[in-house]
């Protein structure tokens, strides 16, 4: 028969309460509804990322796996994840008297993955979105129209626009992820495509220093878990209430 | 109806041919555009808007103005307006017809504009923004043909056409409303984000959308035999009086929250705008020009016998109409972005391509008017 699973489903959940039991009975749903749906974060622990000053491994990676182009005009530049000088990252926090070691090692930022995230609220085609199993916030490049809306959204530059043929730009290919075509926004995905293989994250895999966390924040034994409720973190704009999942350790 | 704008003077004929000459050369800007990517607009990673998305929140606001033609006519029954409403009406056409080619020229992939509608996210003000614009445009295109078929029949107008008409004014106000919207509900942009942000829109719109007008009746009334009459523009100048010192009035409001708050965030903006941040200082010439042309057009038009000679009238019209649109299709859009949420002063500065686009666009805006307006006056010659 020529009858998917989800057609059978619509076709029986419309044909009446009646057919419900059987329903429930053929497609056994009790596994799906027992899934916490997981909240996937990171802490970046400055302390380490300071020992190596010119360290730029996470980067690298995940440039790498992403096809994201090396862009020399500040104008046009695609970034993921990338450093920024405290006074950018955190303006709220930044003070005359900063200790030296704050001011002097630049942060890592990449895209928060909020809870409440702006740019998905505003996103004309839902191309840009909260995907609920995990809060990862994603991005379809092959619906987005290049509006822009969630750049101007976004609190924390995390969102990059396609101003040109992104192709020239990059050394080498990767074929297993897509090449962006112009006229598109992108940003950081918390390497979704490698979460699906049950890896973890490029920059976290490439980090020698151990400085970026990842896992489940609804898992209260993960080490996302561990590493928050034994360090002192803060977040990017907390005053926004966008509830960013990436924290930092200072 | 439309075989009038097909017969017309030589005049008439090399302004059509010559907004055509312009629109060629803005498509041409425009497949240039196309082939390499915004990349050749001025826009940026921090000034991810420009140009376009300004003018295209300038063009509202005058597309919204007509309602202050409308209004007084059919709520308060103010006759002098009778043969004005119709100019209104057409005007804001065009300017709706704008404001989607400037939304469709700023888009990255523009072959995917319609998944706006195959993917409707109501959560977006993008959204209502389409749906109130599409609809103020339709509305408009009805109401305008309509009465102006049953002028040239002598026939009153259809009785369906009164609930559209005061539908049509509450929509007026929705569309600039909705507009502002777009920037005034972001946590991510201190400057825009204020709840004067709509009423400012609205006042400084009733100030350029009536003071463009009054410019358009005069050229009808010199090419044509058509006279809006004296007391029509003397009405429609005190609208643009009140207008625009009630923006100038909301402007005032904001520098006093931003400033005697004190909180940086919202003052950097503000500084970028009239004295610069950082050395730099793109916008504080033109704003400053905004300024003095928008005190130099209250003071001519505050004073009756200033407003009443029709030379000054003109001259504090182009006035005002300048200096909204720096205002609002220069500086209030750009200003958001600078500096940037990571603090950033990244300045902004259209290219060429990107202003023949501009241009073309207006061409396009400037053409349905144009054509809009001739039937008009043809319609009206054929019956005096």
């Amino acid at each position: 028969m020529g009858m998917d699973r989800r057609f059978f489903l619509k076709i029986a959940g419309w044909s009446g309460l009646g057919l419900n039991g059987i329903v429930k009975a053929v497609t056994n749903d009790e596994n799906i509804a027992t899934e916490v749906p997981k909240r996937l974060a990171m802490v970046i622990d400055m302390r380490k990322c300071r020992e190596q000053k010119d360290c730029k491994d996470c980067m690298l990676a995940c440039h790498r796996v992403h096809n994201v182009p090396e862009i020399k005009n500040t104008k046009h530049e695609i970034k993921w994840i990338w450093k920024e000088p405290f006074e950018n990252a955190f303006p709220s926090q930044n003070h005359e008297y900063i200790s030296n070691q704050e001011k002097s090692t630049p942060s890592i930022i990449l895209c928060n993955h909020c809870d409440n995230p702006p740019c998905v609220s505003v996103c004309p085609t839902q191309a840009t979105f909260r995907r609920d199993k995990d809060g990862i916030v994603m991005m379809d490049f092959h619906r987005c129209i290049g509006c822009r809306y969630c750049m101007v959204a976004c609190p924390y530059g995390s969102r990059s626009f396609n101003w040109e043929e992104a192709k020239p730009y990059i050394k080498e290919i990767n074929f297993k992820f897509p090449v962006r075509t112009k006229g598109v926004v992108e940003k950081c995905n918390f390497c979704a495509e490698r979460i699906a293989k049950n890896q973890i994250p490029a920059c976290v895999e490439a980090c020698k220093e151990k400085a970026i966390i990842f896992g489940d924040l609804m898992d209260p034994d993960s080490e996302v878990r561990k590493v928050l409720s034994a360090n002192d973190t803060i977040r990017r704009k907390p005053h926004l209430h966008t509830l960013p999942n990436v924290y930092y350790i200072m | 109806m439309i075989e009038y704008a097909l017969r017309g003077t030589k005049k008439y004929w090399t302004l059509i041919f010559t907004l055509l000459a312009v629109i060629v050369i803005g498509f041409v800007a425009y497949l240039y555009q196309l082939r390499e990517g915004l990349s050749i607009t001025g826009m940026s990673r921090d000034v991810s808007w420009g140009l376009y998305i300004a003018q295209f929140t300038f063009l509202v606001g005058v597309a919204a103005s007509a309602v202050m033609v409308v209004l007084p006519y059919y709520l308060h029954n103010y006759k002098e307006f009778g043969k004005l409403t119709i100019l209104g009406e057409f005007l804001a056409v065009s300017s709706v017809v704008m404001c989607g080619l400037f939304i469709f020229v700023d888009i990255g992939q523009p072959s995917r504009v319609l998944n706006i509608i195959l993917y409707p996210s109501p959560s977006s003000v993008f959204f209502w923004d389409f749906a109130s614009l599409g609809g103020y445009l339709l509305l408009n295109i009805i109401i305008g043909w309509k009465t102006l078929d049953s002028e040239r029949k002598d026939i009153a107008p259809p009785k369906w056409i009164k609930p559209l008409i005061y539908i049509s004014i509450p929509w007026a106000i929705s569309i600039h409303t909705v507009t502002a919207f777009i920037y005034s509900g972001l946590g991510a942009r201190s400057f825009w984000f204020t709840a004067i942000m709509a009423p400012r829109f609205l006042a400084s719109a009733f100030a350029a959308g009536p003071a463009l007008l009054i410019l358009l009746t005069l050229i009808v009334r010199k090419v044509s035999n058509f006279d809006p009459g004296k007391a029509a523009i003397q009405t429609l100048a005190k609208i643009v009086t009140y207008a625009i010192i009630i923006n100038v009035f909301f402007v005032l409001l904001e520098i006093f929250t931003v400033f005697y708050s004190g909180i940086e965030e919202h003052i950097q903006h503000f500084k970028y705008l009239f004295v610069g941040l950082h050395g730099k200082s793109n916008l504080v010439p033109f704003m400053w020009v905004s300024v003095v042309l928008a005190i130099t057009a209250i003071i001519l038009l505050i004073n009756p016998r200033t407003r009443k000679r029709e030379n000054l009238l003109i001259f504090a019209c182009i006035a005002v109409f300048v200096s909204i649109w720096i205002e609002k299709g220069l500086g209030m859009v750009v200003t958001g972005f600078i500096p940037s949420p990571l603090d950033e002063i990244t300045q902004y500065m259209p290219t060429f391509p990107e202003i023949l686009i501009t241009i073309g666009v207006y061409g396009i805006g400037l053409l349905v008017l144009s054509i809009l307006y001739k039937i008009v006056i043809s319609i009206r010659e054929q019956k005096a």
